[in-house]
């Protein structure tokens, strides 16, 4: 896993007195709120609904026993006693006192944890593959490419002030479960010359008011060129970029605009230029260097199959039905990947307790070489589980309430934090996330229904995804009452797509039966072992038109 | 962001955060800060809320509350009620976590 270096560990440093100096000047009046609010941004600290909400980085999703921990610590010290975790890999403290900011900032410090690049018009956080490094199949370790990343972009002067924000996702593998083509800019590593990874870039994708999947501007770029590319992209934005307008900032406004081939030959061109390009340039030593901190722990030489799992599977049901939805392929023989659902039935998506992150990080440290992985779909993952340890583990899990074996079935829904919390919202999604999930709560019902994905957003922001949903649920705000708007057939994985609005918005009281009528109109249409998006891209919108508003 | 103030309603209150924790707090009728809604002075008509926003205005530049609004209120006896869910919502707490918030304690 990532160390810091000296210069890490004095940024970060050097921020958290910077803004403990912020923080005493705006108690003590010597700053006005218009002056401290965006300083507050740039380190993560919103306000919300009810109190200050503090988001923490977790760089692509990875973090230790001993930082799972910290995390634990910090929302039993400062905050209620729970975290929410996002869609960005990153985890939200819902309830932090301005005062008490500064504490959190220098306990995190200490597990090399931070606030930055999770607010502001910045470059943000970049986030990756959950099974980074540990997948079958996989092209290159997505993580150190995101961690070269993260080193050019933090306090970049020239990516500080962005017309707007600018998201990167980087992933290593041909199946993308890191929602590449939804971001500003998406980085898929792929075979390049002499067995060295390569990037084809997408760039242009986004979700909010105006969802859009990212365009292929850059193809088989080498490695060593990477920051030079994406400097040209940087470039071009920062040149073209609108600025007098907050709805048509992101660069998806311009790739739009400008056509995604005219934007790609003005970065073919800005990277032409060379620019910094011999700087950025990145030397053998570099890429290597940084490798070296990803590099594989030290795996035994196991047998693929393990007799005492094979039996545990056999005579212990339920933990069957979770080694069947909750496991995933490792690369190495023996090992299994484990998936953490954050989705229990009826309970809120992403959140977890100080006891749940400390039992994660005990898990981790004993049976996982000490590594936690945060997903993009609110969920987390333990990478390296012997198949030997699975029973145990899962025990471990049952016993804190971790083992909900639903991962990819309808329950497991990514759901914003919505009107309970968030001071943008139109309409709660929590609620509805937990209505749907009970709805749905029979297990073998959810497999007969098979992979789902439904994304829930209490705004058009659509921090809930709702746009790459299978089914997309939207809240909208009709005169102070919420209405709920559904979309079907989005998807964020390497066929992206923007899913389509089905009809009239719907009641609080009526969307949870809407739901259950498009998942029966599935059902009745479906062919042999289709899901229901290939369902969906079958037969198109009016069937489900039709049974949602016929009877109306 | 959510419209707070619909243009024909004639009743409004005014709700800020606290500076120092963010808790939701609204103006009382002396000038002051309540951490309960029911507390809240109500303004009848445009005027009365202009006056609201602008003892508001020094609150903040005092250093006490931040981001002041005003938003619908229904007079319920002589007690403001919020009409839509967000107020209702900022009034009591998360409604999925009963133990939190305001209604908590
Ligand atoms: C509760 C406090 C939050 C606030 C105030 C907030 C604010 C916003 C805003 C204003 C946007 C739209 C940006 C744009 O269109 O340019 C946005 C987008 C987004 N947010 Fe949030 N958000 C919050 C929480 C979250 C949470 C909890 C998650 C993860 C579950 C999240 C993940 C995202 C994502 C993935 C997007 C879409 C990115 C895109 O626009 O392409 N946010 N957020
Ligand atoms: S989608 Fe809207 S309601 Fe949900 S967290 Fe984002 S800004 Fe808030």
């Amino acid at each position: 896993m990532y160390r810091y270096d000296e210069f890490d560990h004095t940024i970060v440093k050097e921020r958290v007195t910077e803004f403990t100096g912020q923080v005493k000047r705006r108690l003590a009046g010597e700053l006005t709120e218009d002056e401290f609010k965006p300083l507050r941004l740039m380190n993560g600290l919103y306000l919300q609904l009810h109190a200050y909400m503090l988001r923490v980085a977790i760089p692509y999703g990875t973090l230790s026993g001993t930082q799972m921990r910290m995390l634990a610590h910090v929302a039993r010290k400062y905050d209620k006693g729970y975290g929410h975790f996002t869609t960005r890999q990153n985890i939200q403290y819902n309830w932090p006192k301005l005062k008490d900011v500064p504490d959190i900032l220098a306990d995190l410090a200490t597990v090399e944890m931070h606030a930055i690049q999770t607010s502001g018009n910045c470059i943000r956080n970049v986030t990756s593959d959950q099974y980074a490094g540990v997948a079958a199949g996989e092209i290159d370790d997505p993580r150190i490419w995101a961690e070269i990343l993260r080193q050019w972009s933090t306090f970049h002067p020239e990516y500080t002030f962005l017309p707007r924000k600018f998201k990167i996702a980087v992933t290593g593998h041909s199946n993308d479960r890191a929602a590449i083509k939804m971001h500003d800019v998406g980085i898929i590593i792929v075979e390049g010359e002499n067995g060295e990874p390569a990037f084809d870039i997408y760039a242009g994708g986004g979700q909010g008011r105006t969802p859009m999947v990212a365009h292929l501007v850059g193809e088989k770029i080498p490695a060593r060129d990477l920051l030079h590319f994406m400097d040209a992209i940087m470039r071009v934005y920062n040149m073209h970029g609108r600025r007098d307008n907050l709805y048509k900032a992101r660069i998806k406004i311009l790739v739009h605009a400008l056509g995604a081939e005219e934007f790609a030959r003005q970065v073919k061109e800005e990277f032409a230029k060379g620019g910094a390009g011999e700087d950025l340039k990145l030397p053998d030593g570099e890429i290597e260097r940084i490798r070296a901190y990803f590099a594989p722990p030290a795996y035994e030489t196991l047998p693929d199959t393990d007799a005492a799992y094979e039996k545990a599977l056999a005579e212990d049901k339920a933990f069957a039905q979770w080694a069947r939805t909750n496991l995933a392929d490792h690369k190495v023989p023996g090992y299994a990947i484990v998936n953490i659902s954050l989705k229990p039935i009826g309970g809120i998506a992403g959140d977890a307790s100080d006891a749940q992150m400390d039992a994660v990080a005990d898990i981790a440290e004993a049976f996982s070489f000490d590594e936690v992985r945060v997903t993009h779909e609110q969920n987390l993952t333990l990478p390296d589980v012997k198949k030997s340890d699975l029973y145990e583990v899962w025990k471990r899990l049952d016993a804190a309430l971790l083992a909900t074996p639903n991962i990819g079935l309808i329950s497991d829904m990514i759901v914003c934090p919505g009107l309970d919390y968030c001071d943008l919202a139109n309409a709660r999604s929590i609620s509805i996330g937990q209505m749907i999930s009970e709805r749905f709560a029979d297990l073998d019902k959810e497999h007969d229904i098979g992979e789902l994905k439904v994304k829930i957003s209490g705004c058009i922001n659509a921090c809930g995804h709702h746009h790459v949903g299978h089914i997309g649920i939207l809240g909208v705000d009709k005169k102070g009452v919420e209405f709920y708007q559904v979309t079907l057939g989005g998807s964020a994985d390497e066929n992206a797509a923007v899913g389509d609005i089905v009809g009239p918005a719907f009641t609080e009281e009526q969307i949870v039966g809407a739901i259950e009528t498009i998942v029966e109109t599935y059902v009745a249409n479906r062919q042999d072992g289709e899901i229901f998006l290939e369902t969906y891209r079958r037969i198109g919108i009016d069937p489900f038109k039709e049974t949602l508003y016929a009877a109306a | 962001m959510a419209q707070h103030i619909n243009k024909k309603a004639r009743f409004h209150s005014l709700t800020a955060n606290r500076l120092l924790d963010g808790e939701p707090v609204y103006l009382t009728g002396d000038n002051g800060w309540s951490e309960v809604l029911t507390d809240a002075v109500i303004a009848d008509g445009k005027d009365e809320g202009a006056k609201l926003m602008d003892i508001a205005t020094q609150a903040v530049k005092d250093q006490h509350v931040v981001n002041p609004y005003l938003f619908d209120v229904d007079v319920d006896g002589d007690k403001p009620k919020p009409i839509s869910v967000r107020e209702q919502i900022r009034a009591t707490g998360p409604t999925v976590r009963l133990d939190l918030g305001k209604q908590a304690s």
